[in-house]
């Protein structure tokens, strides 16, 4: 079942990523810099791929370190690949690896490219810590002062308040809204229980867990060699609970709205440190080199709706707006992967996608479709996981690739929500 | 054709050197010639107002003298002669009217940093290959152009004679702090910036230079009390380093002491007068010997020539993460820049590999030797797994597993199983037959032995063992691979134990068989690092391990019968859990990795007391002996292809006193017949141990020599 669109088949060959780590845990002392070079590196030896073949890398970075504003570059610089490689970096917040993957992809059905290597990094374990505007100010002025005592003239106008240090915020820049507070709003407004919520935190706990137990998911992870001595072996997430319990998780304080609220630190995704790399070809360069691809790009979709509404419904939109482009039916998705930024907003988005009220706002003669929950983050979501911002897109791709590849399914969808209000989808095929 | 060109421009005569059907440039008599005459134009052209002396080699300023030159020398007198004379030519640059500025790029060496350092001016180029140094003490000389001299004027006593008397090279950067260079600047202005310099010192004259240092500088350097500090302390760092037995960092020191204290006529003569005696002594004939061995070395491919063209190795697979595995990965790296992956049976293994590994490249990178960016680029060369995932591109796989026949072949069988078929499988092991590994290979003629020795980074020999079946292409993209990791390379026979372990065995067991006669195990050691060797053999097995000394021990037994068994001695420490410094348990104690003295429970073990008034005369003499008979033997057998070879591996092998030349050699100076005498003689005492080699005997009847005298 071919389609029209324009271009080269884009195929998926391969995905990698190092085990995704709670920020301050087992990356505390690593760079992002150091993870991306891991999972591409590793994945370049998986698929004994040699590195002269790349043309190009594409890496997602939501937060990146005021030393390395280009972290695909200093991937590009393996020593595996060629100097030649370009490389940029990019932010689509978290659907950021998501957008390195369909851009690699758009530079292959142009014909610009046969093989990139695309991807995702994050570590807030290494955030740059930046000083207050004012003091900014201060240290510039200092320093093109000509007189030493004019320079001590304009430091002593530093106040302590000043000196206190500005951290990147996980909030709207547009409204001042945190991520959480979203995903509060979205609980309420959308009627989303809190027993709602943690049943899909527990799911999301209890089935990564199992793939966790029968190698599908350490399958996709690259061993970290951590500590000192490089003898600390990291091979499987740390945040993954399978002891979770609903009522453990019923325990905990909601954390954005303590009277009324129903968010919690367990039904919520983590700070999370990891990358995540997908190898992305022209199908007949796939042909040529001897790989048999996990499956195609079929289409792909980016939607936004304004933050200062309910900010993680991009996906309902996005999705959509992709099976069109792919000219299919929810009816045909074998398996759906939904990135979970929090469990409020996932339901919010199923909710949605299954309402014909929705389905009327949207302009669709019908309902986008029902989840059907079997064939849905079957193996986890980044409630269990994490989620490195930059990264989750790459783990998607290559999750459900490979599980399209187990269950012999044709059509797969990956939906992401992302900060700004944005959403973005992708549709995954097989022959 | 002449060797150098002179452009004059605006007065400034730029001179460049480019010795012809040279790679680099050398200050033959030839060019001494061309250089004297050059030298008149400069004093005699009024249109000349400074000159600058520039290299026409890609990445050479001066390599040094001709040393083929110095082995044509037969008298004392004549040495000194060359020595008087390069000392006259050198003063001529420095009294020219015309300032001369030095422009260095690449090496800088002897007799070329000697001529620079009388310019009158030196910059040179901030590029890794521009090295300076005098390393003429390497080759049992001193620098005999005015270097004595001119160097400590220059950065100070202390400076100087760390440099003379080691022979080490400087990079530019340290030059540049030492004083031993005026500026430093990119390759691709070096003539712009010489000529600009000359230009200025045309006009303004010759920059005086600022006294440097600080109050250990004024102290030390600048009051003849405190030089006497430094000479004393000079002279007890030479004689613990050379053990007495190479007298040139004494006569250089002498040279340095003689020039700053009594002034530069007694110190250039006190320089010539050494440099006489050394040339022609026998120290310094011996180092140059094994210099022209080590040069035709790393011309030799062990093939015929022409017979094959090495392979690009562009990934490397070591299996076996453990200590020799991770020194192969880790040197790899650092030297070829080669894209290396590690395999061991668990992560954690492998974790322990790469970062073994990676000390190689973090231990230059902490001693400056690498910027923070080679040091990243080069550490992501190394990456491992617990499979085989990666192997399917590696042009060459070394496996280092633990010395089992039965472990190599099922490694060989899997490395086989995952590899293309052109990929070259090279075994590092000490003892094992390399066609015994091969014998169920697939690709017999892919398999060769690549013997490293432990530690892998500091240890300059690889043997490199072809079988019987093995494809001249394996052999010389091994011995180029070798040789690309800063290896000396020698291609061996396929025969136990190879050629330096063959030779050691004998030795080794002598040693042992002191120990169970009650001779002290410190006076065993001390004997023999009287003769010359860096560490005894008691401690030489520590540092080996004595599990593998064991091992190789019963493999020597099994295929040289009781000549070569091994006394019980090392199963008795083995039994007792002593492994040597790995497990910091063996002959000696260790403290913290350091060696603590001699364990003296140990002598408990093996039953027996130690006796007092060992006679040294015989101790020497069974184990030199034992060590010259085997050799002697193993060639005879073909274990190596010539005495050059030979005598390389031992000395880069084990330590064999460089200043005797290597066992072979030293037959040739002993006289084959002595030798031989002097077996037969242990043989009366001490059994057939010691039954002279039959090559000894088909020597003496060949008239004599290994070598042509």
């Amino acid at each position: 079942m071919h389609d029209s669109r324009p271009g080269r088949r884009v195929a998926i060959v391969a995905g990698l990523r190092t085990p995704f780590a709670k920020s301050g845990t087992v990356f505390r002392e690593v760079s992002a810099t150091g993870l991306a070079r891991h999972a591409a590196r590793e994945l370049l030896v998986r698929t004994e791929l040699d590195g002269r073949e790349v043309d190009e890398v594409i890496f997602g970075q939501v937060v990146p370190s005021v030393r390395v504003p280009n972290v695909a570059r200093e991937v590009s610089l393996l020593p595996q690949l060629l100097p030649s490689v370009p490389a940029y970096s990019l932010n689509r917040a978290c659907a950021s690896a998501a957008q390195a993957i369909t851009n690699a992809a758009d530079q292959i059905a142009l014909g610009h490219a046969d093989v990139v290597l695309a991807g995702g990094v994050e570590s807030l374990s290494d955030i740059p810590v930046l000083h207050s505007r004012r003091f900014s100010q201060i240290l510039v002025e200092a320093g093109k002062a000509k007189t030493m005592g004019r320079r001590l003239g304009t430091l002593a106008r530093t106040r302590p308040k000043d000196l206190v240090p500005v951290t990147p915020a996980v909030a709207e820049p547009s409204t001042g809204e945190t991520m959480g507070q979203s995903a509060e709003k979205m609980a309420k407004e959308n009627g989303i229980s809190r027993d709602a919520q943690d049943r899909l935190a527990l799911q999301s706990h209890q089935r990564a867990a199992a793939a966790t137990d029968d190698g599908r998911l350490t399958a996709e992870i690259a061993p970290w060699f951590g500590g000192p001595g490089m003898d600390e072996i990291v091979t499987a997430d740390n945040g993954i609970r399978a002891d979770s319990s609903l009522e453990a998780l019923a325990q905990l304080r909601p954390v954005f709205d303590r009277r009324y609220g129903t968010v919690t630190a367990g039904n919520a995704s983590p700070l999370t440190d990891g990358a995540a790399a997908v190898l992305l070809m022209a199908e007949d360069k796939a042909v040529a080199l001897g790989y048999q691809p996990l499956a195609f790009l079929r289409s792909y979709a980016v939607a936004a709706v304004d933050p200062g509404w309910q900010l993680l419904m991009g996906p309902v939109y996005a999705v959509p707006r992709a099976l069109e482009r792919a000219a299919i039916a929810w009816s045909d998705l074998g398996l759906v992967e939904i990135h979970e930024a929090f469990a409020s907003q996932v339901l919010s988005n199923v909710q949605a996608w299954g309402s014909a009220a929705w389905a009327e706002r949207l302009g669709l003669a019908g309902p986008v479709g029902e989840v059907d929950w079997e064939r849905t983050n079957v193996m986890g979501g980044s409630i269990a996981i994490g989620h490195p911002f930059g990264a989750t897109g790459a783990r998607l791709v290559t999750t459900l690739a490979h599980e399209m590849v187990r269950r012999d399914v044709q059509f797969g969808l990956i939906s992401i929500c992302a900060q700004g209000g944005m959403g973005s989808a992708l549709v995954l095929e097989r022959d | 054709m002449s060797a150098f060109t002179t452009a004059v421009e605006n007065g400034i005569a730029v001179v460049t050197f480019d010795l012809p059907g040279e790679p680099v440039n050398k200050l033959t008599d030839a060019v001494k010639v061309e250089f004297e005459a050059l030298l008149i134009r400069l004093r005699d052209d009024t249109t000349i107002r400074a000159a600058v002396l520039i290299s026409g080699k890609p990445d050479s300023f001066i390599a040094g003298a001709d040393i083929e030159e110095f082995t044509a020398l037969t008298t004392e007198s004549a040495a000194e002669r060359l020595s008087f004379e390069g000392q006259e030519m050198v003063n001529r640059v420095e009294t020219l009217p015309t300032p001369v500025v030095a422009a260095i790029h690449g090496a800088c060496l002897g007799g070329g940093l000697e001529l620079a350092l009388a310019c009158h001016y030196r910059i040179a180029t901030d590029h890794p290959k521009t090295q300076l140094g005098l390393p003429e003490v390497q080759l049992g000389l001193i620098p005999g152009a005015g270097g004595c001299q001119r160097l400590p004027r220059l950065i100070g006593a202390r400076a100087a004679l760390d440099m003379i008397l080691t022979g080490k090279s400087e990079r530019s950067g340290k030059a540049l702090r030492l004083g031993l260079v005026d500026e430093l600047v990119p390759p691709s202005i070096l003539r712009l910036a010489a000529v600009t310099a000359a230009d200025r010192l045309a006009r303004e004259g010759v920059p005086k230079r600022k006294a440097r240092g600080g109050l250990s500088d004024l102290a030390l350097d600048r009051t003849a009390a405190g030089r006497r500090l430094v000479y004393r302390a000079a002279e007890r760092q030479v004689q613990a380093k050379s053990g007495g037995h190479y007298p040139a960092p004494l006569r250089a020191l002498e040279a340095v002491r003689i020039g700053l204290e009594q002034g530069i006529t007694a110190g250039l003569a006190a320089e010539h007068h050494a440099f006489g005696e050394l040339a022609v002594g026998e120290v310094s004939r011996k180092l140059v010997q094994v210099f022209f061995a080590t040069s035709a070395l790393k011309k030799d491919d062990g093939i015929p020539p022409g017979s094959a063209v090495p392979r690009q190795v562009r990934r490397l697979g070591i299996v076996g993460a453990g200590f020799m595995g991770a020194g192969i990965a880790g040197t790899a790296a650092l030297h070829v820049e080669v894209d290396t992956r590690l395999k061991d049976a668990d992560l954690t293994r492998v974790g322990k590999g790469l970062k073994l590994a990676g000390k190689v490249l973090a231990e230059r990178y902490q001693r400056r030797r690498l910027t923070r960016s080679q040091y990243e680029r080069l550490s992501a060369l190394l990456s491992g797994g617990a499979d085989y995932r990666g192997f399917a591109r590696a042009d060459l796989v070394i496996e280092a597993v633990f010395e089992d026949l039965a472990l190599k072949r099922q490694v060989l069988a899997e490395v086989e199983a995952v590899t293309r078929p052109e990929a070259i499988f090279a075994s590092n092991t000490s003892t094992i037959p390399i066609h015994d590994i091969a014998a169920e290979a697939r690709r017999p003629d892919r398999v060769l032995g690549m013997h490293f020795f432990s530690p892998v980074e500091k240890m300059p020999l690889l043997e490199v063992i072809p079988t019987e079946a093995t494809d001249p292409e394996a052999v010389i993209t091994a011995v180029r691979f070798g040789r690309r990791m800063g290896k000396t390379v020698i291609v061996v026979a396929d025969r136990p134990g190879f050629w330096v372990n063959r030779i050691l065995s004998p030795y080794l067991n002598e040693a042992a068989v002191l120990l169970a006669e009650g001779v002290p195990i410190e006076v065993v050691d001390r004997t023999m690092t009287a003769w010359g060797f860096p560490v005894g053999p008691i401690a030489l097995l520590d540092e080996v391990g004595l599990d593998v000394a064991q091992k190789a021990g019963s493999v020597m037994h099994a295929a040289f019968g009781d000549r070569l068994r091994p006394p019980e001695t090392l199963a008795r420490l083995l039994a007792d859990g002593r492994l040597g410094r790995k497990n910091g348990r063996g002959f000696y104690r260790y403290h913290d990795g350091h060696k603590a003295g001699v364990d003296d429970s140990v002598y408990g073990l093996i039953g027996v007391r130690p006796i007092e008034n060992a006679d040294v005369t015989v101790i020497e003499r069974r184990l030199v002996f034992a060590l010259l008979n085997e050799a002697a033997m193993a060639l005879e057998d073909g274990a190596v292809r010539s005495p050059r070879d030979g005598d390389i591996g031992a000395l880069f092998g084990f330590g064999f006193p460089a200043f005797r030349g290597g066992p072979l050699r030293l037959i040739d100076d002993l006289g084959a017949q002595k030798v031989v005498d002097t077996l037969r003689d242990l043989e009366d005492v001490h059994g057939a141990r010691f039954s002279p080699a039959g090559g000894l005997i088909s020597l003496i009847l060949q008239g004599g020599r290994y070598y042509p005298a």
